[in-house]
């Protein structure tokens, strides 16, 4: 089982909540998918609300509330920003992200490490978005962060694990979980992070814009236990050369 | 700065438009940047007999980058005193209207109103007169709103880059500068006197808002001046540029037609439905991530056609009198209103097609020093 900052998830796979059609696809989407992470971005929602859309299908009691900065462009916005979420009540959880480029939201590293300094001085639980760097990664760990969430690739494009070979890097260094964000398109993409050892993987566009959201929601669930299955239980090598299955490569003659 | 933005010709835009032919298109619909020259191509007139596969490109390209969700805002029209003489406008100086600014109490009752018909992120708007409505008053209104919206926008005449500082210290979120034609020939035809006669004052400012650290710059021309199809490529050269100088900030663009108004200004030309359909979907396809506005200066029917074709944002429950929140019988209005429904009614419109009508998208906390 997944533990992170002390708490235990069944699931391995975390939901993001933007651009979905309604509240109510959401909150079955949520269900479908099993997730009992859920990340929300701070600027969507009204904390002071009761009424909030978002919130009100967010039951805490079943869901691990994962906040996030998205729209801050430095450390200090982000860190404001926290501080103000956790007065209003969302919890010690925070997925951090600082993204100064609105176009790529691709996440800025100097930065991103100062507010994780900070925010984990404060107590907070911190969960940052990187770029799949191994020795920001490594950093951040050191920083104390609960994990660290390399991206696949670039927010938004579905494009899968394009930076597979950092993210193997980062996964064999990390003591920390590490959870791969960020342009997972298709279950296929989320499994392939699982195979190659991710503890566990955040989806949101793929599922929110899918034609069926709910239905992806659980086809993703199921991708991701299926590459974590097969991590555990160990891929058979890789190579060019065919190998057969049942070797009968003789080695009798020796005495 | 070190550099400033410049357009070629408005006759050499629209030969290289004119220029393009059907492969030009299909090429562009294929590429995944099109690039200015696909641009051109998409804004063509051969390109109008591929609006159904514009349409379809644009759609995939905005459910990916933006889900399906349109946000919603309402704008705030502060005052209706202009010292420019712009021949389209109703605010135009010439124009007798009963001319009206609000105190800032009345602003704050005006955004009262709206806060409680649900609305989180509004547009300040006013006429260009600094100094009946200066960086001033919108600084003290800014300070008074902040704490109750999650954005707030503004409108208002070109201000240089510290007035802009100012007003992003105090709350403001982001700036919209039209330069309403690209053409300087026809710019300076319907831009009859007043500060706004300065073409290249006007089209250096999304930069001066950009440098000054606003959010969003949002960019336009107002369409029945002159050619569209012109105006749109310009518009895409400006983005463009706004993107490689200004890599911060978030850009949105929106194509005003324009709308009856006092001073009965009969448009130049006319931009049919179908015309500003191809403008906004060669905009997406060229520009994935320019957030698009679709005002209530279009009628319903419209406008609710369009949900997922390629805008993001949608107004609703406007009016462009000062004060004709508080006081619906009020005259001075900018331009008729195309689109009359409530926040509820287009928000309805919305989920019926299967979009999330989004009410806050940003928190003024970012932004604020405690």
């Amino acid at each position: 089982m997944l533990t992170i900052a002390g708490h235990t998830f069944r699931s391995r796979l975390f939901l993001g909540t933007g651009k979905f059609p309604s509240a109510e696809i959401l909150q079955r989407s949520i269900e479908a998918s099993g997730s009992e992470m859920i990340t929300v971005a701070l600027r969507r929602v009204d904390l002071g609300d009761p009424a909030d859309d978002i919130m009100a299908v967010l039951d805490r009691n079943k869901y691990v509330l994962l906040p996030n900065t998205s729209g801050a462009r430095d450390a200090a916005e982000a860190i404001r920003i926290a501080r103000l979420a956790r007065a209003a009540g969302s919890g010690d959880w925070l997925k951090l992200e600082v993204t100064p480029d609105p176009r790529t939201l691709l996440p800025d590293p100097v930065e991103t490490l100062a507010a994780a300094k900070e925010l984990v001085r404060e107590g907070f639980k911190v969960l940052p978005y990187i770029n799949a760097d191994p020795i920001l990664a490594l950093k951040l760990q050191d920083a104390g962060v609960a994990a660290v969430m390399p991206l696949g690739s670039p927010i938004g494009t579905n494009m899968g694990l394009q930076t597979r070979m950092q993210v193997e890097i980062i996964i064999a260094q990390a003591q920390v979980p590490v959870v791969v964000d960020a342009g997972l398109g298709a279950p296929s993409h989320a499994a392939e992070a699982m195979e190659i050892g991710a503890d566990a993987v955040l989806v949101n566009t793929a599922i929110s814009v899918a034609g069926d959201p709910v239905r992806m929601a659980r086809a993703f669930a199921l991708a991701v236990e299926a590459g974590r299955e097969a991590y555990e239980a160990g891929l058979g090598p890789q190579g060019k050369e065919a190998a057969a299955s049942s070797p009968t490569t003789g080695l009798d003659f020796i005495k | 700065m070190s550099a400033m933005f410049e357009i070629p010709d408005f006759t050499e835009l629209q030969r290289r438009i004119n220029a393009a032919g059907d492969e030009d298109v299909r090429t562009a619909l294929k590429s995944a940047q099109p690039g200015i020259s696909g641009l051109a191509a998409l804004l063509s007139p051969a390109a109008d007999a591929m609006l159904g596969e514009m349409a379809h490109r644009s759609s995939a390209v905005t459910v990916q980058r933006f889900g399906r969700v349109t946000q919603l805002y309402a704008p705030l029209y502060l005052s209706n005193y202009c010292t420019n003489r712009c021949a389209y406008c109703g605010f135009s100086a010439e124009n007798r209207i009963n001319r009206r600014v609000l105190t800032l109490e009345e602003a704050e009752a005006e955004a009262s109103i709206l806060l409680s018909r649900g609305f989180n992120h509004i547009l300040l708007v006013s006429g260009e007169s600094p100094k009946i409505l200066g960086v001033d008053y919108l600084e003290k209104l800014a300070l008074r709103l902040r704490e109750k919206f999650a954005a707030v926008s503004i409108e208002v005449q070109p201000m240089e880059e510290e007035e802009y500082a100012r007003l992003f210290a105090a709350g403001i979120t982001a700036v919209a500068i039209y330069q309403e034609t690209y053409d300087r020939t026809t710019y300076d035809e319907v831009h009859l006197s007043g500060k706004k006669c300065d073409f290249e004052y006007r089209l250096a400012t999304p930069a001066r808002a950009a440098a000054a650290g606003m959010r969003e710059v949002g960019i336009g021309t107002l369409l029945g001046l002159a050619d569209w199809r012109a105006e749109g490529l310009a518009l895409g050269m400006h983005l463009a540029w706004l993107r490689k100088h200004f890599w911060r900030t978030g850009l949105t663009v929106s194509f005003p037609r324009l709308r009856p108004a006092a001073g009965d200004f009969e448009p130049l030309l006319t931009v049919s439905e179908r015309n500003l359909t191809q403008l906004i979907c060669a905009l997406r396809i060229f520009d994935p991530d320019v957030g698009i506005v679709l005002s209530t200066r279009e009628e319903a029917r419209y406008r609710d056609g369009m949900i997922g074709l390629g805008p993001t944002r949608y107004s609703a429950g406007s009016c462009t009198a000062p004060g004709g929140y508080a006081d619906p019988d009020l005259d001075g209005e900018q331009f008729a209103i195309g689109d009359h429904r409530s926040l509820e009614e287009v928000s309805l419109a919305l989920r019926h097609k299967g979009h999330d009508p989004v009410r806050k998208d940003w928190d003024i906390s970012f932004q604020l020093i405690p």
